[in-house]
């Protein structure tokens, strides 16, 4: 725990850092993009990590934070925070909708849940295209800055207040149950703990900071898109990002998220292959360290 | 007219997609693994297909051979290179083991789909069916495709059928997915019957995986979708068993049909899912799954 902090640290004053150190809006742009994705992976994490239950559509909640926030705007010309507050309410409640009954359910069968919502969230999208844009994507007229720094600011912010509160409550007797509930939840529930409560808990908590980035990076990019937001592949971004970093540490998907940007800006030049490359990486690390990256470091130390 | 062309065309789509979902199910079945790379198998035995028969241009015969043996390979790739490892590894612990092969086979599963794209082609393509030409059935001009694609699969399903109750390897099988301890204790090695229903699996897939490209053409990017339609089959059918699945293939194929042409074509998809939903919510082992 000591040692997590000690490199939560690390990571914090090397982001906050990083605009003074001469570095151009190129470089910056890229951090905040990871910013975004960490916050997505760190959300996940709580459910995979601790929970034990695999989310396979984190881009449903992130996709209901974008598309809330961006309608309000485009339709209703509401103002930016207001905007946000209603994405992340759309988040939030859809994740409750999903996860009082979904949650009954165990392992892969939550997972199909999961899944078929982002199905259903992506057809709805295509199929109102009148109103949402369709695959086009959905323009919003309002921005939250035109700086390059000051946007990495607000997603920079968002990270640190996201990290902070999921790892305290990751690591709160809260934290503890929801392990238990996920390693064995017979004995949890035999020990007198209300398992789905807790979980549901988790999910809503998740889906809050999931939706509150997805609204945050549509004012960030200008536009809420299936491509960016909903579609299948931005959830297996996330959780590939949650994975290389090291399931089950919170921070250390933000490590994940670096090397999942990263690695995405330096493959580019060989195209569509870029994808591939980061996939396979992340097998050999499920396959190799499941601990992940971070857990990897934890082990060795400990 | 239009309800006998929907009964025609729902009943091949039901078929092929009993088949498509069957070796998702036996796997289960037989070895306890979700794979959920199953779309992209089924996508590169097409592509293969395609890439032999129409690209070389050696032919549609020589062409469904090359993407039935691509199945297979690819099956026996997933098992060894993802699946085997991943159930033998000693740093992940048992009760997670599960949700590392939902997200190792999901992960390969990417790595397919973008290694198709780049190999073949990102542009969607149709594979040359083995029959041309129509038949009149009842006043609707049917492709002969349609009904072959239905015989085909029916035959397959048949063949399995006999495999599993007539057969001492297919016994083999069953035994293994009621009690796979039982199993070894009779003194058969548990992962030569695993081996033998991974190649099963291969070779559903990529007939399955043949027969779609020639029907709905295909694209390395509608993988996610066909795994997600695979997996709602099976769940809805109940996990593991067999009349669940071919009976929930019936169910989505007509739901999609009737949709497609009663409603709108770009809601074919919705009216399934929302019913796999349903089901998962009020009856969570599914239609005639067993508890």
């Amino acid at each position: 725990m000591k040692r997590l902090l000690i490199i939560a640290a690390i990571v914090v004053v090397a982001f906050a850092a990083a605009p003074w150190l001469g570095v151009g809006d190129y470089i910056i742009g890229v951090l905040t993009m990871i910013c975004f994705y960490a916050v997505f992976a760190m959300s996940w994490d709580l459910l995979f990590g601790y929970a034990g239950e695999v989310n396979f559509g984190p881009s449903f909640l992130i996709g209901l934070g974008a598309y809330g926030a961006g309608l309000a705007d485009a339709d209703y010309s509401l103002p930016v925070p207001v905007c946000i507050a209603i994405g992340t309410l759309a988040a939030v409640i859809g994740g409750l909708v999903l996860a009082v009954p979904a949650l009954r359910l165990r392992g892969p069968y939550f997972g199909l849940i999961t899944l078929v919502a982002v199905l259903l969230l992506q057809d709805a999208i295509v199929i109102f295209a009148g109103t949402t844009g369709g695959e086009i994507g959905l323009s919003v007229p309002d921005f939250i800055s035109s700086s390059a720094t000051v946007n990495f600011y607000y997603a920079f912010g968002l990270m640190v207040i996201a990290g902070g509160v999921l790892m305290t409550v990751a690591n709160s007797p809260f934290g503890l149950i929801l392990q238990a509930a996920g390693q064995d939840p017979i004995e949890a529930q035999a020990l007198g703990f209300n398992i789905v409560k807790h979980k549901v808990a988790a999910f809503v908590l998740s889906a809050f900071f999931s939706g509150l980035a997805g609204a945050f990076l549509v004012f960030y990019l200008g536009t809420a898109s299936v491509n960016a937001m909903v579609d299948v592949a931005v959830g297996i971004q996330v959780i590939i990002a949650a994975v290389l970093g090291g399931r089950r540490t919170i921070i250390g998907s933000v490590l994940g998220a670096a090397f999942l940007i990263g690695a995405g800006e330096i493959l580019r030049p060989i195209g569509q292959l870029s994808g591939f490359v980061v996939a396979a990486l992340a097998l050999l690390v499920i396959l190799f360290i499941p601990n992940g990256l971070l857990g990897l470091l934890h082990e060795r130390r400990a | 007219m239009l309800a006998v062309q929907i009964l025609i065309d729902g009943f091949a789509i039901s078929a092929l997609y009993a088949l498509g979902a069957l070796g998702f199910t036996l796997i289960f079945g037989v070895s306890g693994v979700l794979n959920l790379s199953h779309g992209a198998i089924l996508v590169t035995a097409a592509m293969v297909a395609w890439y032999v028969g129409t690209d070389i241009g050696l032919g549609a015969y020589l062409g469904a051979v090359a993407g039935i043996a691509a199945g297979v390979v690819t099956a026996f790739a997933t098992y060894f290179i993802i699946v085997r490892p991943i159930q033998r590894s000693r740093a992940i612990a048992n009760s997670e083991r599960e949700l590392f092969v939902l997200t190792g086979t999901l992960l390969w599963g990417v790595m397919l789909q973008i290694g198709l794209a780049y190999v073949f082609t990102s542009t969607p393509i149709t594979v040359q069916p083995l029959v041309s030409g129509t038949v009149n059935i009842l006043g609707v001009s049917t492709p002969w495709n349609e009904v072959f694609i239905a015989a085909v699969s029916w035959a397959t399903l048949g063949g399995l059928w006999l495999l599993v109750n007539r057969t001492k390897v297919g016994k083999n099988l069953l035994a293994a997915s009621i009690n796979p301890r039982g199993l070894t204790l009779l003194g058969v090695e548990l992962q030569y019957v695993h081996l033998v229903a991974w190649g099963i699996y291969g070779v559903l897939a990529g007939i399955a995986g043949v027969l779609l490209g020639g029907f709905l053409g295909t694209s390395s990017a509608y993988i996610p979708a066909l795994t997600g339609t695979a997996f709602s089959i099976v769940v809805l059918g109940g996990l593991g068993s067999v009349s669940g699945t071919v009976f929930a293939a019936y169910v989505v194929g007509y739901l999609e049909t009737l949709t497609a042409y009663l409603v709108d074509p770009s809601w074919r998809s919705i009216p399934a899912l929302l019913l796999l939903v349903a089901v998962l919510y009020f009856r969570p082992q599914g239609l005639l799954g067993r508890r």
